[in-house]
């Protein structure tokens, strides 16, 4: 990306980002039942769905990689991972926070839950397991293994949570925020959701190159090493 | 076709003679989860009716943390002598060695979980003699598809350095929807509830093992490779 589009993008991101900070604080009524901690919502759902987004881009990484043996996908494929990982951890946090003041409860072991639970520790767990792989060359191959496993486990988990508890009733609780968003809500939803993506795709972008540089400096040393002997 | 069913059978015999020469795996298994069961003893004070709800859920958690051992001896004595390149330099396809070990380690473990049966069923005092058949059904179903992934993953923990903590890591999550299945199947059958609902149980248990299954064994030749 040329310094000039850099430039653009990145003041995009930021106005994007100004501009849903002004939405939900205050162009956003506030809501009737819940009070101001409703307004969580606006940045606890976005994180959500880029969390899934992040991986859904470790799963496509991990499949091209493996079709096409091209570093470029795996480096693609750990940015996202670590990138994602961080909007699943806010998930997990601002969840709870919420549920706290609306439920009563900090948690509940249902489907979206657990699926999320389970995402955080697939990332989790692919994250380290790129550490901790001892041949370099293999890592590549191995996380796209686990890339594309963990991503299949997901709507596997979501089902068969969704399954064992619907035949265990459960306390119905809160399902009525989403149903029918008052349209300003809406508004400052949608506009949240773009600039968490812009956001997401921000640092996924500044993550590749500084793995990009990495590489590059790689290079550099074993070129200069190889001259030398 | 013929050449490689023998293929597999040869890996298999391999490693089924193994076991059955020191028994390594299987006394590791079984000793394990026979003390888990005591420890849940005196972790939960339960009543006769408790005893039956939760009775399926610690069943199934004594197989997969026991189940964890074996899995991770299968490929590491492998790594040790460096008997994983022997067996790629052999001209055998990669996923023939994939069925291989998911078929030796599904053996033993199914052997275990049979063996560890009758105790459990004396320390909870269960009454399933009459549903014997269905309870090996789920069993043989739940500990393939644990296998099934267990397998994948224990090559690829094999590769890493910490990979006592890896395979547990990496595995229980992929494997959570096959242990909701089976506790649940498992879980009827000792409550003996009606058999639509266990039915429908084994049914998505079936369905979430054709996938684990099937893309375990497609993705295994990435994971060993030189």
């Amino acid at each position: 990306m040329k310094k000039a589009s850099f430039l653009i993008f990145s003041i995009l991101t930021f106005l994007s980002m100004l501009t849903a900070l002004f939405f939900v604080f205050i162009y956003a009524p506030t809501e009737k039942t819940m009070g101001v901690v409703q307004k969580i919502f606006y940045f606890h759902v976005p994180s959500g769905w880029i969390a899934f987004l992040a991986f859904f881009i470790v799963f496509l990484s991990g499949v091209i990689y493996l079709m096409k043996k091209d570093k470029y996908w795996d480096i693609v494929g750990s940015s996202s991972a670590e990138v994602g990982v961080i909007f699943c951890s806010l998930v997990l946090i601002t969840g709870p926070i919420w549920a706290k003041k609306v439920w009563g409860i900090f948690w509940t072991w249902d489907a979206k839950l657990t699926s999320a639970v389970v995402l955080w520790l697939i990332y989790i767990s692919y994250i380290l397991l790129r550490k901790y792989v001892i041949d370099e060359s293999k890592r590549a191959n191995i996380s796209a293994v686990v890339g594309i496993l963990g991503f299949i486990d997901v709507p596997l988990v979501y089902m068969s949570t969704r399954w064992w508890r619907t035949q265990h009733p459960q306390p119905v609780i809160g399902g009525g925020e989403n149903s029918g968003l008052e349209p300003k809500m809406l508004l400052t939803f949608f506009i949240c959701l773009i600039a968490f993506t812009l956001l997401f795709f921000f640092i996924l972008y500044l993550k590749l190159s500084i793995e990009n540089a990495r590489k590059e400096i790689d290079y550099l040393y074993k070129s200069v090493e190889g001259k030398e002997t | 076709m013929i050449n490689y069913i023998k293929k597999v059978f040869a890996l298999l015999s391999k490693d089924l003679r193994i076991e059955f020469r020191t028994k390594d795996s299987f006394n590791s298994m079984f000793v394990f989860a026979l003390l888990m069961i005591i420890v849940f003893n005196y972790a939960f004070d339960l009543t006769r009716k408790e005893t039956l709800e939760i009775a399926s859920g610690i069943l199934w958690i004594a197989f997969t943390f026991s189940g964890i051992l074996g899995l991770n001896r299968s490929f590491s004595y492998e790594k040790e002598n460096s008997a994983i390149e022997g067996i790629i330099l052999s001209p055998v396809d990669r996923s023939a060695i994939y069925l291989g070990k998911f078929l030796s380690n599904f053996l033993i473990m199914l052997l275990f979980e049979v063996v560890l049966l009758p105790f459990f069923v004396i320390f909870f005092n269960l009454k399933i003699l009459s549903d014997l058949p269905i309870l090996f059904l789920v069993m043989l179903l739940g500990t393939w598809g644990f296998v099934s992934v267990g397998t994948i993953f224990s090559a690829i923990s094999v590769q890493t350095k910490m990979r006592e903590i890896m395979l547990p890591l990496l595995l229980f999550p992929i494997a959570v929807p096959i242990i909701i299945g089976a506790v649940e199947s498992t879980s009827y059958i000792i409550q003996e509830e009606n058999w639509q609902l266990i039915w429908l149980w084994i049914q998505r248990l079936i369905g979430i093992n054709v996938i684990y299954f099937t893309i375990s064994f497609i993705l295994f030749e990435y994971v060993i490779v030189e």
